[in-house]
């Protein structure tokens, strides 16, 4: 604990700060300032910590957050800011997965209800749901053991002309043991969604039974005969790897598939863009065209433009021409991931429904073995894995719900909330990179789940303007992918910048209205009964009435009670419209100090509601 | 003259009509003294296209063996392509278009043969009179005063008639600094602050000229704002430089040692050709769809329209600080005083004043602080993104003022009375309209016009209900606050409603407004439902216990 500790604001030019006193615990860094008002980080969301050097004031710490968010602590004593660099330093960084927050966070649940948590997403319900097993998709149990490939899940769906040995075969020609199986199937198109990683073709190999298993992907389809491969990957990195005994299908061997490169980069373009995203847009005082240029220098936009683009040419494919699609990356655990959900997405109503959500992320992300612990760094490890694979899932996503605003149940805090949970490692969910190493963990006996408790708190995740009858099911959304539409997602990356935000939010007070109008609809019911009950008494008194004789009431006792009624009905929609920026404390209108002219003498700085003489 | 002899073909038939999003029609196309006019004729959904010659900033013409294709780009940044048949015929069509659309004399426009079909409640022209502006201010204070110096135009020709001036300046005075202003724009009241009583005040340039001319009454003038003890602020919106080279040309910038109590502060804010290439580059870029992510952002980077925009509003809100939290009084000015330093000043009133943020005070900021101030709107809106004539005096300013105001619509979305349709609205009256409001360049030429009389106010038709009601915001709650809107680059947005507008198709927006607006009014009945039954429980009550009493 350190007292007298002043938390900077990160984009605001004056000295301003809040002083409040700094906490750590076994779990959470705690800052609670001078109006009780309190901040919480999570040791686990801790990116980096830096040590800037001595000021007057004290020793600056920064912290930067996996979240993206930043806090700016200036510490008194250098002495306590070494300590605290140093305990944080070793906080956030773990070793082993018994020592994540979520073997030890208990969300007072009982055991049947953390049991139950963890059924709440049952993937044998969802391809069900789909349409599968049927005549020409079946359940394999060649997985059940992880025999065949070990970043699967046990469970498989593959056509039912495929056998074990054309099985066994193809996972052997596919780099991991990642050979072809089902990822989405369309009911009315009777097409297919598949997804495996890269053949190890090198220059000529070929290998018989991966032959077979294509075309056994494309006869399970009766109402097109040829069928798209999709590599994800650009054609100049899909070819350097046939140096390596990997590559690309040719088509000369398969028959009847159309192959097609889609070109999203690879996890370390994606990093280093985010990175620089990241700086970019934590410049202080950045002009337009800094922000403009760094935008486009980082292309992250342009990345997440390529992921739309890819998915969109996979819908295309099953919606407009009925094809089964293929879709691969290298090892078909990130890229094909991305595609494959987002295709899903555009395909099927249901995975626009805050349940439907959950379900594709286990379908696509975790059960398929995206490597969310090496992609999150939730442990200490390599940080070349580490990459922001998922992020632009939820961000392409999000552009989607930006494109249709009444197409999707959830909203975007349900996406924030989600991105936060990657990375927080509070629950069992995202842990691990395979479903094998999931059961290794216990994750089930000793974690909880996330979807139920998100499910619980779902009117936070409501998008009111949601429209079921929007997109009926399977009608699919084609997203409009012109550069224009794609826009820096700002609520993710300054989250914590409240004064980037706008001071009122319109979707925050839609959402308390529809909530509140469900809220009077009851009331009328409510006051109408008993109005009907009165009237029911008021009848017996009159009759009553009628009989004795009647005396004239007198009118001025009449008005006061009706009045005082109507007045504090609606709390909630006040409540949203405080405006935060117009209190005397606020730090945005320093942002408009900053280029006072400065070439001549005798002209005016205001700094900070001060004038001062710079001569 | 008349509009016949520039119509050589009134009527072409097998016209085809293309516009983005929508199918390709086929109909008739007629010419008007100032419409064109395109019909579908179809009997079951007959489409009919109403396009104004002086909403046509450019048109093109491409001939495939006899069929002649016309492109025509609008003011309000919509282009449409016509397929005639004949090349005679299309190329009549398309010289008597660019004839109409590029009439000289003002007289010959729209506005002057423009009969209303709606009945008349307020006349525009008498709803934002000075007089009534003067009698607000005199309800709190008393230290100004309305002169008519300015009567027949005979001191300062881009002024109105009347003019609010401090209460200690005599005409005499005002004279004699309006010789020693540019274009003899002196300094004059533009908006009181009543939380503090501070002032903003905005006037051109002093003409200092290289051997630094002072002038007494221009020094009076502005102290006699200024509180006793009390510092103010200049805000000159051009760089230190610009001013410095304009003493060479007779201008100049006021001098610290003549005013003492005031400080200056340059905030560059760019103006003319700067402007209308950035707005020409910004347009180019939202029209290619073909753009890659790369190449969008650096045009859209190049084409600066979103540095504009954050130099103005961070002006802007300069200004307003001064005012606010300073606490003291300012003078804005730039060169003529009649571009940058309006948008300065009427910004900073949206930022300062919840009047200026209804549908009525926004009315009136534009009728004081553009169209009374002078700003000259025929000259700098005669043409708009497709224009090639490349005029000096041409230039979005006050398309750049209406995006500024949406940023901070968008930033606080329930403060304003009126929503982003309005602003829209007022671009394209800005560019092309049937109503004489925005004719002329200051109110001498519009008086010599006689626009009041000839034309028909803008404000007559907005200013009815069933007009108004397409442009209320229902997330409205008045805001008696001061709004400080973000300038952060990450803040700030392409104004889409205008720039993407014919580029992407808006159903899905659209709808999601409209179900937006259904849960506001379906809120306001059941509210207006609950408290209906509360009240009659609670008579009921009322009753009973009378009874009781009884």
């Amino acid at each position: 604990q350190v007292e007298q500790v002043k938390l900077l604001d990160r984009f605001s030019t004056s000295n301003k700060s809040l002083t409040g006193t700094l906490y750590l615990t076994a779990t959470h860094l705690l800052f609670i300032d001078s109006s009780q008002r309190e901040t919480w980080i999570l040791h686990h969301h801790i990116a980096a910590v830096e040590k800037l050097p001595l000021t007057t004031s004290g020793c600056p710490l920064v912290i930067q957050c996996k979240n993206f968010r930043i806090v700016h602590f200036v510490i008194p004593r250098e002495r306590d800011c070494h300590d605290i660099y140093n305990s944080l330093l070793q906080l956030s960084r773990t070793a082993k997965y018994e020592e994540l927050y979520a073997f030890s966070y208990n969300p007072k649940q009982n055991e049947s209800e953390r049991v139950k948590g963890w059924q709440l997403i049952d993937l044998a319900e969802e391809y069900k749901r789909m349409g599968v097993p049927n005549a020409n998709w079946q359940l394999s149990d060649a997985n059940r053991d992880y025999k065949i490939c070990e970043t699967y899940p046990r469970e498989l769906y593959v056509p039912r002309t495929a056998s074990k040995p054309i099985i066994v075969g193809s996972s052997k020609f596919r780099s991991k043991g990642r050979f072809p199986v089902l990822s989405y199937y369309h009911k009315n198109k009777e097409a297919a969604i598949c997804r495996c990683s890269q053949p190890l073709s090198g220059f000529s190999a070929r290998c018989l039974e991966d032959e077979h298993m294509l075309q056994a992907i494309s006869k399970a389809n009766p109402s097109n005969r040829y069928m798209y491969v999709m590599d994800t990957r650009p054609k100049l990195n899909a070819m350097a790897n046939r140096a390596a005994g990997k590559g690309y299908e040719n088509e000369d061997n398969y028959s009847n598939i159309r192959f097609q490169f889609v070109g999203i980069e690879n996890i370390h373009v994606m990093r280093s863009s985010l990175q620089k995203l990241l700086e970019v847009s934590g410049t202080k005082g950045l002009s337009v065209n800094d922000f403009l240029s760094g935008l486009e220098n980082s292309g992250w936009l342009r990345h997440i433009k390529a992921v739309l683009d890819a998915a969109v040419f996979l819908v295309k494919a099953i919606a407009v021409e009925s094809a089964s699609v293929l879709v691969h990356c290298s090892d078909g655990w990130d890229r094909t991931s991305q595609v494959c959900s987002l295709g899903a997405l555009l395909l099927d109503s249901y995975y626009r429904t805050i349940k439907g959500f959950m379900v594709l992320i286990e379908k696509d992300w975790i059960s398929f073995g995206h490597k969310f612990s090496d992609r999150y760094c939730q442990l200490d490890g390599d940080p070349k894995e580490v990459s922001p694979v998922f992020t632009q899932f939820l961000e392409s996503v999000w552009n989607l719900t930006e494109q249709f605003p009444q197409a999707f149940e959830y909203n975007e805090a349900f996406l924030l909330q989600i991105h936060e949970h990657v990375h927080s490692c509070q629950f069992g969910n995202f842990l691990g990179n395979c479903q094998k190493e999931r059961e290794e963990l216990r994750l089930k006996e000793k974690t909880y789940s996330l979807w139920p408790v998100l499910l619980d708190e779902q009117k936070k995740y409501k998008n009111p303007l949601y429209n079921p009858d929007f997109s009926p099911e399977l009608t699919l959304l084609e997203p409009n992918t012109v550069s224009f539409n794609f826009k820096f997602w700002r609520n993710m990356y300054h989250q914590f910048d409240r004064s980037m935000h706008p001071r009122q939010s319109v979707f925050n007070l839609i959402m308390n209205m529809s909530e509140q109008n469900k809220q009077l609809e009851e009331d009328i019911k409510e006051l109408e009964a008993k109005i009907k009950r009165r009237n029911g008494q008021s009848d017996a008194v009159l009759m009553k009435e009628c009989q004795q004789s009647t005396h004239p009431a007198p009118t001025a006792l009449k008005i006061p009670p009706c009045f005082k009624k109507e007045q504090p009905l609606i709390p909630v929609a006040d409540a949203v419209r405080t405006i935060e920026g117009s209190n005397t404390a606020d730090n945005r209108y320093s942002e408009f100090v900053e280029e006072f002219s400065k070439a001549e003498p005798a002209v005016v700085s205001l700094e900070y509601g001060v004038a001062r003489m710079t001569c | 003259m008349e509009f016949a002899e520039l119509i050589k073909t009134p009527r072409a038939d097998n016209v085809v009509l293309h516009r983005p999003f929508y199918l390709a029609v086929e109909g008739t196309l007629c010419l008007t003294g100032h419409h064109l006019i395109f019909s579908s004729r179809r009997q079951d959904n007959a489409e009919e296209l109403w396009l104004l010659h002086s909403n046509i900033d450019s048109i093109e013409k491409r001939f495939v063996g006899s069929l002649g294709t016309i492109i025509i780009k609008c003011k309000d940044l919509r282009i449409i392509q016509l397929d005639i048949p004949g090349m005679e015929e299309c190329l009549n069509i398309a010289s008597s278009i660019e004839a109409l659309s590029t009439l000289d004399s003002v007289t010959l426009m729209y506005p002057f043969f423009y009969r209303p079909m709606f009945e008349i409640i307020e006349d525009g022209w008498r709803s934002f009179l000075p007089d009534q502006e003067f009698e607000l201010l005199t309800s709190v204070t008393d230290e100004w005063r309305l002169s008519c110096i300015n009567k027949e135009f005979s001191v300062c020709p881009s002024y109105p008639p009347v003019v609010i001036v401090p209460k200690s300046i005599d005409d005499e005075a005002l004279r004699k600094v309006a010789m020693f202003r540019h274009g003899s724009r002196f300094p004059v009241l533009s908006y009181y602050h009543k939380k503090n009583g501070m002032v903003m005040m905005r006037s051109s340039q002093p003409l200092t000229g290289t051997n630094g001319r002072r002038c007494k009454e221009d020094e009076k003038l502005i102290n006699a704002t200024l509180r006793p003890g009390k510092r103010g602020y200049i805000i000159d919106t051009r760089s230190l430089n610009v001013a410095q080279q304009a003493r060479a040309k007779g201008g100049g910038f006021e001098q610290e040692a003549h005013y003492p109590q005031w400080r200056r502060i340059h905030k560059c804010i760019e103006r003319f050709n700067i402007l209308q290439e950035s707005l020409i580059k910004l347009v180019e870029a939202c029209n290619d769809q073909s753009h890659n992510m790369d190449r969008w952002l650096s045009k859209l980077e190049a084409s600066n329209w979103l540095t504009h925009i954050k130099e103005i509003l961070t002006a802007a809100c300069l200004a307003a600080q001064c005012i606010d939290r300073e606490g003291a009084s300012v003078l804005v000015h730039g060169t003529e005083g009649t571009d940058s330093t309006l948008q300065v000043t009427s910004l900073a009133q949206i930022i300062l004043d919840p009047r200026c943020r209804t549908i009525r005070g926004f009315e009136s900021l534009v009728v004081r602080e553009w169209l009374q101030a002078g700003h000259p709107f025929q000259q700098r809106c005669a043409q708009s993104a497709y224009s090639n004539s490349k005029q000096k005096w041409e230039a979005p300013v006050f398309l750049l003022f209406l995006d500024c105001v949406w940023q901070i619509l968008r930033q606080f979305p329930c403060s304003f009375e009126f929503n982003e349709q309005f602003l829209i609205m007022l671009f394209e009256h800005a560019y092309a309209s049937q109503f004489g409001t925005f004719l002329g360049n200051n109110e001498n030429e519009r008086s010599k016009l006689k626009l009041p009389q000839k034309t028909m106010s803008l404000w007559s038709w907005v200013n009815r209900s069933e007009e108004l009601s397409k442009f209320q915001n229902p997330l409205f709650e008045a805001n008696s606050l001061v709004i400080w809107p973000s300038v952060a680059p990450q803040s700030l947005q392409l104004w889409e409603g205008v720039f993407l507008r014919w580029n992407r198709p808006s159903k899905f927006l659209d709808e999601a407004h409209e179900e937006m607006f259904n849960i506001i009014k379906y809120n306001k009945e059941l509210q207006a439902k609950v408290n209906a039954l509360r009240r009659q429980l609670a008579e009921m009550e009322t009753d009973d216990r009378m009874q009781e009493n009884l």
